[in-house]
């Protein structure tokens, strides 16, 4: 029988490590993830986990560490956010350039300067390009579920890719709720023993990886990870039903809430996507055809689900915790990309909101909403709204 | 690539393969790209010689990375991982502890050897960091610095382990004397003061020495480390058939000592303490890159030598 515990997501993404057994876990703190690394150390401690922790003295060293031993061909895991993840940024490209499937929880959380340790994106979309596979968890049952789906993901031979599971720090990393922990065996049935069918590091099969790669022949390498990211969204799909059938909880790459006759529909990741559900059901009591979509996989970006919820509203607004300056939201470019040549298209609005651990409120909720039934009626003011901004300390 | 044997079309009696000094076996192959008279590239020779194909190499971003071959190309007999610049010292220690969890025996008689091969750039600067970790978590893995003293792939700029007086194409002299003004930096004394149960500075002058040190690093549980003086025609300035005499003067001159550090006693094998080493001259004229040092340049650095030559004395006389 599954076990229910109060715990914190923090604890639930060391609990979903422990489950999937990975031989080498290389982690350093750093808030809010410090607390995944820490309780995976006390299983290893206590024999709970029969693992290789090894005690790095960086987070570059950390995802470095994790690079040789899942080329050694082993289940590798870490955790980390925000500084300490841009500090990886340049080995993120190595693992996934050499197909290697690590995993790593990631408690999103902002980037200096100034010094913040809240909640946003910024991290992890700022490494939406290097090759890795991105879930977004909304609550603590998810960040441990889209952990064990992550490895899953990851180990396809189809795939040969690493994936990270963000969940919003302190909104998540630091809450308690109520998570079932899967039993053991079922998650060996589904992980099973990681035994790389692929090349890996081995005195009786001498091979060389991670060589040069001349102009000749380095497009192809990358056309092999482009090859495996679009691998990935049939994987995913396949492995988000296993999942269903095996544990009873449903996942999906976008998750839709009364969007059938919705005109305006509010998209957002991680755990503000469970404010957003509730903010519709009060103004579905008001009346207002309002509905809410979650983007659970942001890499590979879910195109086909984009488009097929762009043709039940007529405004798309995009609420992100993440700003690419000079441009706008990360995920509202992607969703525009994802409509760009479809004949009818929505409007699409860019709210930039809850940086560095702003509370997203129901007010700054109504505001985007009003604009977007505004920007239905009016057309768009402008191309992108800061919500709860403080314009009187400007 | 294929074997040496192969390409000589050779056949060497079995009674001469006993007769030599170091292992007969090749397993860093013909066809690799490095330099003529790269010290480098004899060093890798040396170390996949002692270890066979029971090692397992990491090399970062150097000239190996290029010496071992390009894609689909490799000069390596053992399996290679190659990794980023600073990274060296955590990844043998992620592979370290992979093999382990793998049950894998690391290390001793018949284990496997995890090797670190990084330039003194990798190692004194952008790794330093890396190899400390590496070293003070204690995994049973190697680190070799190959030190050609200068960053040379990228076309040879000062590293700090550049010598004082040496021109490089960032210290390159002119009108108001800019050539390197630092001494070269005591690598072998930072990893040292971890307190490794194994340090060894080693040099391809010396290939019986190098292979005695690499069988012992393999014998001694816990993170060894050798320092390998290669010198590197193309960055000194020095013509290719000198690059042995070259590694062998710096020895002789006490520029470069050969000596062990072993569970904290210190051991000199050359040169002879006892007698006076060569001038430091010796060792610079034949070198391009010393060329527009003055006599005081000359002055100061045989001072320094000199010094480090007396400290290194003492601390084998008091900790021997």
């Amino acid at each position: 029988m599954p076990m229910r515990k109060v715990m914190k997501g923090n604890e639930a993404a060391a609990w979903a490590a422990k489950l999937a057994k990975p031989k080498v876990i290389a982690a350093f703190p750093i808030t809010p993830s410090t607390l995944v690394p820490e309780k995976i150390s006390e299983f290893v401690a206590n024999g709970e986990l029969d693992a290789e922790f090894i005690k790095v003295e960086s987070e570059h060293s950390a995802i470095s560490a994790c690079v040789g031993a899942s080329a050694a061909g082993v289940r590798a895991f870490t955790a980390t956010a925000s500084q300490g993840l841009a500090l990886m940024h340049e080995i993120l490209f190595i693992a996934a350039g050499m197909r290697l499937p690590i995993v790593m929880a990631i408690g999103n959380r902002a980037l200096s300067a100034p010094i913040n340790i809240w909640n946003d994106w910024q991290d992890t979309i700022s490494e939406r390009d290097t090759g890795w596979i991105q879930f977004y968890a909304e609550n603590n049952q998810e960040a441990l579920d889209l952990i064990l789906i992550a490895f899953k993901v990851a180990e396809d031979e189809r795939v040969l890719l690493p994936a990270m599971t963000g969940f919003d720090a302190f909104i998540l990393t630091h809450t308690v709720e109520p998570v079932e922990i899967p039993d053991q065996e079922l998650v060996d049935e589904f992980l099973g023993e990681y035994k790389p069918k692929h090349a890996y590091l081995d005195p009786k099969r001498p091979i060389t990886q991670g060589t040069l790669g001349f102009p000749a022949h380095y497009m192809e390498a990358r056309y092999k990870v482009w090859e495996a990211m679009e691998n990935a969204r049939q994987v995913i799909k396949e492995v988000f039903e296993e999942f269903e059938k095996k544990f009873g909880r449903k996942y999906q790459m976008v998750e839709e809430y009364k969007t059938d006759d919705a005109e305006i529909v509010m998209i957002t990741m991680g755990s503000l996507a469970g404010t957003l559900k509730e903010f519709v059901d009060k103004k579905r009591e008001e009346g207002v055809k309002v509905g809410a979509a979650k983007i659970t996989v942001y890499r590979p970006f879910p195109i086909e689900e984009i488009r097929a919820l762009a043709k039940k509203a007529k405004v798309l607004a995009i609420l992100e915790k993440d700003i690419s300056f000079g441009s706008g939201g990360a995920v509202f470019a992607d969703v525009a990309r994802s409509l760009i040549n479809e004949k009818e298209k929505p409007i699409v609005l860019d709210f930039i909101i809850g940086l560095g651990g702003r509370d997203v409120t129901f007010g700054q909720l109504e505001e985007a909403l009003s604009i977007a039934e505004k920007a239905m009626k009016e057309g768009v003011e402008e191309e992108v709204y800061w919500i709860g901004l403080r314009k009187e300390i400007l | 690539m294929v074997p040496l044997e192969e390409v000589r079309g050779m056949e060497i009696p079995e009674n001469i393969k006993k007769r030599l000094s170091i292992p007969f076996e090749e397993n860093f192959y013909a066809g690799h790209t490095a330099c003529q008279g790269c010290g480098a590239a004899l060093g890798l020779r040396y170390v996949l010689k002692a270890y066979g194909k029971k090692a397992i190499f990491t090399i970062p971003a150097c000239c190996s990375t290029i010496i071992a071959g390009p894609w689909p190309y490799s000069a390596f007999g053992a399996p290679l991982f190659h990794t980023a610049f600073e990274t060296t010292g955590a990844v043998i220690s992620g592979i370290e502890a992979a093999l382990k969890a793998k049950g894998y025996k690391v290390k001793g008689k018949d284990g496997i050897m995890v090797v670190g091969w990084a330039g003194d750039g990798g190692t004194a600067d952008i790794g330093l960091q890396a190899l400390s970790g590496f070293l003070e978590r204690g995994h049973d893995a190697l680190y070799i610095m190959y030190d050609n003293e200068a960053y040379m792939n990228t076309g040879i700029q000062r590293s700090s382990s550049t010598p004082y007086g040496a021109w490089t194409t960032n210290t390159p002299g002119g009108k108001k004397h800019f050539l390197e003004k630092r001494h070269k930096k005591k690598v072998i004394d930072i990893v040292i003061a971890h307190k490794v149960p194994y340090a060894a500075t080693a040099s391809i002058a010396f290939p019986e020495d190098f292979i005695r040190k690499l069988k012992k690093a393999q014998e001694i549980p816990g993170p060894s480390f050798i320092q390998l003086f290669a010198p590197c025609p193309t960055g000194w300035r020095s013509p290719t058939d000198k690059s042995i005499e070259l590694a062998r003067l710096a020895v002789q001159t006490a520029y470069f000592p050969l000596f062990e550090y072993e569970n904290g006693k210190y051991k000199i094998n050359m040169p002879n303490p006892k007698k006076e080493p060569k001038p430091i001259e010796e060792f610079l004229k034949l070198q391009g890159r010393f060329k527009y040092m003055t006599k005081e340049d000359i002055e100061v650095l045989q001072e320094w030598v000199l010094r480090e030559w007396e400290e290194l004395k003492k601390k084998a006389e008091v900790f021997g």
